[in-house]
């Protein structure tokens, strides 16, 4: 047995850490999404009031809850393009099977998470057991997923789900000093965050990291790849499973609602840092990632751009955040490994060129 | 910034006419031979016409509006007159709105009638699914392979799909189009309500009556460069205008999502006096956006759907309903009739198309009582078999 090494589990002080981190895409988003908020409240100080701020973060929640869902497939090297097709199934789930019918609440969101199980499980399964790029599941599952709810609709609403079903969504815990009303989508949401951290303190988390790393890596290492995949999967559609609940309240049914959300969500991960390809990003940052990409929105909405230019900003803007951070983890990368490492390291043994080189041009 | 609107209009439309590819057209010639005003959506000879159509009045039977008609140009079809049961084709855009949902029932409705009757044998139907591509292949496959007596067309764009009409008509067999139209006068009979414009006067007026001058209205418009929608805003934007209302517009896609955030981020920029809708889908959600902000009611236009008319109802707010006649989804077939009965048709089949008001309102939701929230008060079907449960249980 070879000597044991034991690394310390932080290197510096908290302060210095947190610099660190900021500079890191990864923290940046909480940086932006500061900024952004404070462009949005010089530009129309309505917005600073508490009432509409709240009211803001609740709606902005469905979509934050599907980034940290889709954060977990991205990690782990693989993409979820069905989820705006799930939402969309599930609105309309919602609207036929529960209807004006109190009682049938319940028994109808255990319907919701089955199927949303279900989805994840078939998405995950066929990426992992039957090797298909999850691009192209993801998007078969979509496809599917899409021409029922218009075989089922025939493309249009049918009818609101009961107002107590919709309350989750679009209700709140009223009176509150200040705000005047929390809504009980925030509400889910940071139960919800508070759980991503615990779970990516986990071993199931620590794996999945891994995984979206070096696969193989972690294959031989004694992972069960498939099953950490499966599971990222759906989590991803569970994820999409409660935006629906958040959103057929907060909306109503239509088979458009959660349109672009794939694309939102993925935007949102982007934005917060975390790298495409897997291996890379912290899941809060996923969700601070949706609350920047929404600020970002409002403050256009705010500056009166044109309805017809709004696209446009989004795409440029987002090509842009993505190509920075990209660099920035570049940049950020290479100081702290000299930095911190280094000096705790002998010097290492003069080493095949080759090495060296791959090591320079990968950085 | 009504400049940039337009400016960024104009390049999207030309970036969608890039983009298409197969499009002939070219938007920039548009409007250089009309009125000195008008614009791609905008012509004020059409908007003049349509505003006098609003009061015109119409042939024909008043307890049956499908069938009346503006006075004007005959196609005398007595070529056509052939006795037996005939086969329909019919090449529909779309049902991807409970609008053309509710319109398809009844059309269904209808034919069964006509079955009956030994007008007609069978209508074969194919649904294009907002795609132009795939209506041009369902026409071509009618023209070539359907074994059609009669074409039934609803366009799903008015350029795109003239060729394909052209063809059609060149088979020498009766050729009806209906809702949306297209850039010829082949057609036997084209058949839709006054129009556009005339929902946009009739919208646009009410709100100038009920709102002050230098009040702020919100337009929730589902997509840009649909005729039907562009010439509901063109016409209300005009009279908004000329009134000193301020009219902001947004794009929603039909997603109430989308509509409420937009109208919740309005709120809180200031005051919101009127909402304009050019279409009521998802009009509920532009409601409950005042509602969670705790704000008094707009001024607001829906349509005749049933969810803007129970809501408006139950709430007391100051609106009106304009209609797009979905009773037209009887016509065509009715048409068919006519044709191979011989009898001669409008070549332009103009229908009534009046708004509900809050007078009428309750009248109109006493009488579809039970209908789902997607179903529109003026369908006219309530004379054929399986009324109500054919357009209960959709």
């Amino acid at each position: 047995m070879s000597t044991q090494i034991t690394l310390p589990r932080y290197e510096g002080s908290f302060g210095r850490r947190l610099a660190l981190a900021l500079r890191t895409p990864g923290g940046a988003v909480f940086v932006l999404a500061a900024v952004l908020l404070v462009a949005i409240v010089v530009s129309n100080p309505n917005f600073a009031d508490p009432g509409s701020l709240i009211r803001f973060a609740g709606r902005t929640a469905p979509i934050a809850i599907a980034a940290m869902g889709q954060y977990y497939v991205i990690v782990s090297g693989e993409f979820d393009l069905s989820m705006a097709a799930v939402i969309a199934a599930q609105v309309v789930l919602a609207g036929n099977f529960i209807g004006q019918d109190e009682a049938r609440i319940l028994p109808g969101l255990v319907v919701m998470f089955a199927v949303g199980t279900l989805i994840g499980l078939i998405n995950g399964l066929a990426t992992t057991i039957l090797k298909v790029p999850s691009f192209i599941v993801t998007l078969g599952m979509m496809l599917a997923l899409t021409g029922l709810v218009r075989y089922v609709t025939g493309g249009a609403a049918t009818g609101n789900p009961s107002d107590a079903f919709r309350n989750i969504g679009r209700g709140g815990v009223e009176g509150v000093p200040v705000v005047g009303i929390i809504p009980y989508s925030l509400l889910i949401l940071l139960v919800l965050a508070a759980l991503a951290v615990w779970l990516m303190r986990r071993p199931f988390g620590r794996s999945i990291v891994a995984v979206g790393d070096n696969a193989e890596a972690a294959r031989y290492a004694g992972t069960a790849v498939w099953w950490l995949k499966t599971r990222a999967f759906i989590l991803s559609s569970l994820s999409a499973t409660v935006a629906g609940i958040l959103l057929v309240g907060y909306a109503g049914v239509h088979p458009s609602v959660g349109s672009g959300y794939e694309f939102a969500a993925i935007t949102a991960v982007v934005i917060g840092g975390v790298v495409l390809g897997g291996g890379r990003g912290w899941v809060l940052s996923a969700a601070a990632g949706a609350f920047a990409l929404e600020l970002l929105f409002l403050l256009l909405t705010s500056l009166g751009v044109a309805s017809t230019w709004r696209s446009t900003v989004q795409g440029v803007i987002i090509i842009v955040a993505v190509a920075l951070a990209g660099r920035t983890w570049r940049a950020t990368r290479r100081p702290r490994r000299r930095g911190g490492v280094a000096p705790s390291t002998p010097p290492p043994p003069p080493s095949p060129p080759r090495a060296q080189r791959q090591e320079t041009s990968d950085a | 910034m009504r400049r940039t609107m337009r400016a960024g209009a104009l390049a999207s439309a030309a970036a969608l006419v890039v983009l298409a590819g197969c499009s002939t057209d070219d938007i920039s010639d548009s409007g250089d031979d009309g009125g000195s005003q008008d614009t791609e959506w905008f012509v004020q000879a059409d908007f003049d016409r349509q505003n006098e159509q609003r009061d015109a009045t119409f042939q024909g039977d008043e307890s049956e509006p499908w069938l009346q008609y503006l006075e004007g140009d005959m196609t005398d079809t007595s070529e056509y007159a052939s006795e037996g049961p005939k086969k329909v084709c019919f090449a529909n855009a779309s049902i991807s709105n409970p609008w053309r949902q509710t319109g398809w029932i009844t059309m269904k409705q209808q034919l069964e009638v006509l079955q009956e009757q030994g007008v007609i044998s069978e209508m074969e139907t194919r649904d294009a699914q907002d795609s132009d591509d795939t209506q041009i292949a369902d026409i071509d496959y009618f023209i070539n392979e359907g074994n059609c007596d009669a074409f039934v067309i609803s366009p799903n764009s008015t350029a795109a799909m003239t060729p394909a009409v052209e063809r059609a008509c060149e088979t020498g067999k009766p050729v009806v189009i209906f809702d949306r139209g297209v850039e010829t006068d082949c057609p036997t009979t084209f058949i839709h309500p006054i129009g556009g414009y005339a929902w946009g006067i009739d919208t646009a007026n009410f709100l100038v009556d009920n709102l002050e001058e230098g009040d702020r209205v919100i337009a929730l418009r589902i997509l840009p460069g649909v005729d039907v929608l562009e010439t509901r805003w063109a016409a209300a934007e005009k009279i908004f205008e000329e009134n000193g209302i301020e009219a902001e517009d947004h794009f929603t896609d039909a997603d109430p999502t989308k509509i409420k955030q937009i109208v919740t981020d309005a709120i809180n920029q200031g005051q919101v006096d009127g909402i304009w809708m050019d279409a009521g889908d998802g009009a509920v959600a532009a409601i409950e956006a005042f509602e969670d902000a705790g704000v008094d009611y707009p001024v607001m236009t829906g349509e005749d759907e049933m969810s803007f008319l129970r809501k408006w109802e139950e709430t007391g707010l100051t609106g009106i309903a304009p209609v797009y006649s979905n009773f037209q989804w009887r016509t065509p077939l009715l048409a068919v009739q006519k044709i191979f009965a011989g009898e001669e048709v409008p070549t332009e089949w103009v229908l009534p198309q009046s708004p509900i008001t809050e007078d009428d309102r309750d009248e109109y939701l006493a009488a579809n009582e039970g209908m789902p929230d997607g179903h529109y008060a003026k369908f006219g079907g309530e004379d054929l078999p399986g009324f109500p449960q054919a357009w209960q249980d959709r």
